[in-house]
């Protein structure tokens, strides 16, 4: 997920960090004089914590480093404010130590892996604590549901930054496509993680929990149950595949499709005959229909490309480690 | 993976790079990257010249390039995207024997490949001549909110200790004979996350408390530093001049 330089052009970069600053000023506005003199420690010593648990890569993919991102467990744990400067922290040392991430692209990393990640992960953790049980089960269980969330959100940033000023030559559906597949797999691994993290915390200090702090839970399970894992994965790859399929062929800006929907929906229905001869062969858009499922199935093997290429890669680091 | 590598990039030496102040080291690499990044990908010579850059910084640094180029293929995986963008690309296509490949999803690796490299390369350079501390230093001198710095100067300083007790833990797992396959070590790990967590949080409180006993009231002192630094702004910037230079030359003969 960490951005190297070049893949997005400098304006959106630059326009990117702007943004992030913003996210990171009102974070610090908001933590205050509280964070100031009582929980810098505290905070370092969470940064160290989610810096270290990011070392804990399961192979998802290779091009995307499917390392846990953090973001909604930080914020499930710390709150927004303290969750977003924390991983924002994280991120920037990333960038600056260990040549993790590229420089320009900070800005848009930041705003990626930290803001959107903690932000979406703390919305949907919220709002799904209001309709599920005032329990540690039900914290859990939204627990998941933000990790996995948190990184849909963070992938679909990427999307439309990549869409704002993305240099390459991919179209956009195919860009959607795959970053949605991976990361619904990264995040499926993500939920599970920060679920039984938050789980187990809950179960022996429940007062370092920020998010359910004024929610004053009941104690049922504190690890997640093997029909909540089954129920997650389902509804998660559900999710995805929902999204590929269906949100996918709308993500398409590409003006020239637009075009071609109008012209083959108006006088020149019968030129489908001749698809070649056309006076569009120039654009090279071979028919509508056939394009967006040959995108969509792009993006498809796309994810097992790269779902292969990084458990070949984890088997031989395993295999070597262990000879 | 496991592992304290917090230092694993720095190499220790007394070049005027390593002796140069932290502030000016960092502005520079932004500046560096952001000409990099802003030039035309058709502009090949451009990156040649911003390579010739980083290969004679890497000189006067004396830094080994063996080292260099190792630090320098943590980059790899992330580029490996790029890679994938020839055979997805749009418009016309290449005839390579038996590939097709698309001419905008060539330029646009190519694109990817050069300007991750080179930016890798100068953040590679800066974190191998700047000891930890001093980019800490660096940041507050650029006006980095204390609050943020703190943070991280806190981070860093228990990063070791956290990887450390992370690593004992797979450890002694390990010792108890456990070796799952990939996706059965989720939940264990998770839950020793969990753990982690709580030691790293009482850890905290413990340090706080520590420093409340001995006076801390929100205010970091500046450590003493009797090293000779060079703040001189203008030498130290002639690389990234030549950058800017070699920018606007390639975006306007583009």
């Amino acid at each position: 997920m960490h951005m190297p330089d070049g893949y997005i052009n400098a304006a959106t970069a630059v326009g990117g960090a702007a943004v992030a600053a913003g996210g990171i000023w009102a974070s610090l506005r908001q933590s205050g004089r509280h964070l100031r003199e009582k929980q810098i420690p505290m905070a370092g010593l969470t940064a160290a914590f989610v810096f270290a648990v990011q070392m804990l890569n399961f192979p998802v993919a290779a091009g995307t480093s499917g390392h846990l991102l953090g973001g909604a467990l930080a914020a499930i744990l710390l709150g927004p404010w303290m969750g977003a400067l924390v991983v924002t922290v994280v991120v920037v040392v990333q960038a600056l130590l260990f040549a993790d991430g590229g420089i320009v692209a900070l800005g848009l990393n930041v705003l990626n892996m930290a803001l959107v990640t903690v932000l979406v992960g703390w919305l949907a953790f919220r709002v799904l604590m209001r309709v599920l049980p005032k329990t540690t089960g039900g914290a859990i269980g939204a627990t998941m549901a933000a990790g996995f969330f948190g990184v849909l959100g963070s992938s679909t940033a990427f999307v439309i930054e990549y869409a704002i000023g993305g240099l390459g030559g991919a179209p956009l559906t195919t860009v959607f496509a795959t970053m949605t597949g991976v990361h619904a797999l990264i995040g499926i691994g993500e939920g599970l993680i920060s679920g039984v993290a938050v789980g187990s915390v809950l179960a022996v200090r429940p007062d370092l929990v920020t998010a359910t702090a004024d929610l004053g839970l009941r104690r049922t399970a504190t690890a997640p149950g093997r029909r909540t894992v089954t129920a997650f994965v389902a509804v998660g790859l559900g999710v995805a595949l929902a999204l590929v399929f269906f949100v996918a062929p709308f993500a398409s800006t590409d003006p020239d499709g637009l075009e071609r929907v109008a012209i083959d929906q108006g006088f020149s229905a019968g030129a489908q005959d001749h698809p070649i001869e056309g006076p569009l062969s120039d654009y090279g858009v071979s028919g509508l229909e056939s394009d967006q499922v040959g995108t969509m199935l792009a993006g498809a093997i796309g994810v097992f490309v790269v779902f292969g290429l990084g458990l070949g890669l984890v088997s031989v680091i395993r295999r070597r480690r262990t000879a | 993976m496991s592992g304290a590598h917090a230092h694993a990039l720095h190499y220790h030496g007394h070049s005027p790079l390593h002796r140069a102040a932290p502030q000016v080291k960092l502005a520079g690499l932004v500046l560096f990257v952001l000409a990099v990044v802003m030039t035309p990908p058709v502009a090949v010579w451009a990156f040649s010249i911003y390579a010739a850059i980083l290969v004679a910084l890497v000189g006067v640094a004396s830094i080994p390039p063996r080292f260099f180029l190792t630090r320098l293929s943590i980059d790899l995986p992330f580029v490996l995207f790029a890679f994938l963008l020839p055979f997805f690309g749009e418009g016309p296509r290449v005839d390579l024997g038996f590939l097709s490949l698309s001419s905008a999803g060539l330029l646009a690796a190519w694109n990817i490949l050069v300007k991750a490299t080179l930016g890798a390369g100068a953040s590679v350079l800066l974190a191998a001549t700047t000891e930890v501390s001093d980019i800490i230093t660096g940041l507050r001198k650029l006006k980095v909110p204390i609050v943020l710095t703190a943070i991280a100067a806190f981070m860093i300083r228990y990063l070791d200790v956290i990887a450390g007790e992370m690593r004992r833990t797979r450890i002694a797992m390990k010792a108890r004979g456990y070796d799952p396959s990939w996706i059965a070590q989720v939940g264990p790990l998770a839950t020793a996350a969990g753990a982690l967590f709580i030691r790293s949080y009482e850890r905290g409180e413990r340090v706080h408390q520590a420093m409340m006993a001995r006076g801390f009231v929100g205010e970091f002192p500046a450590a003493l530093d009797d090293r000779e630094e060079i703040v001189r702004w203008w030498p130290a910037m002639a690389p990234v001049l030549i950058a800017w230079a070699t920018m606007v030359m390639a975006s306007l003969i583009t």
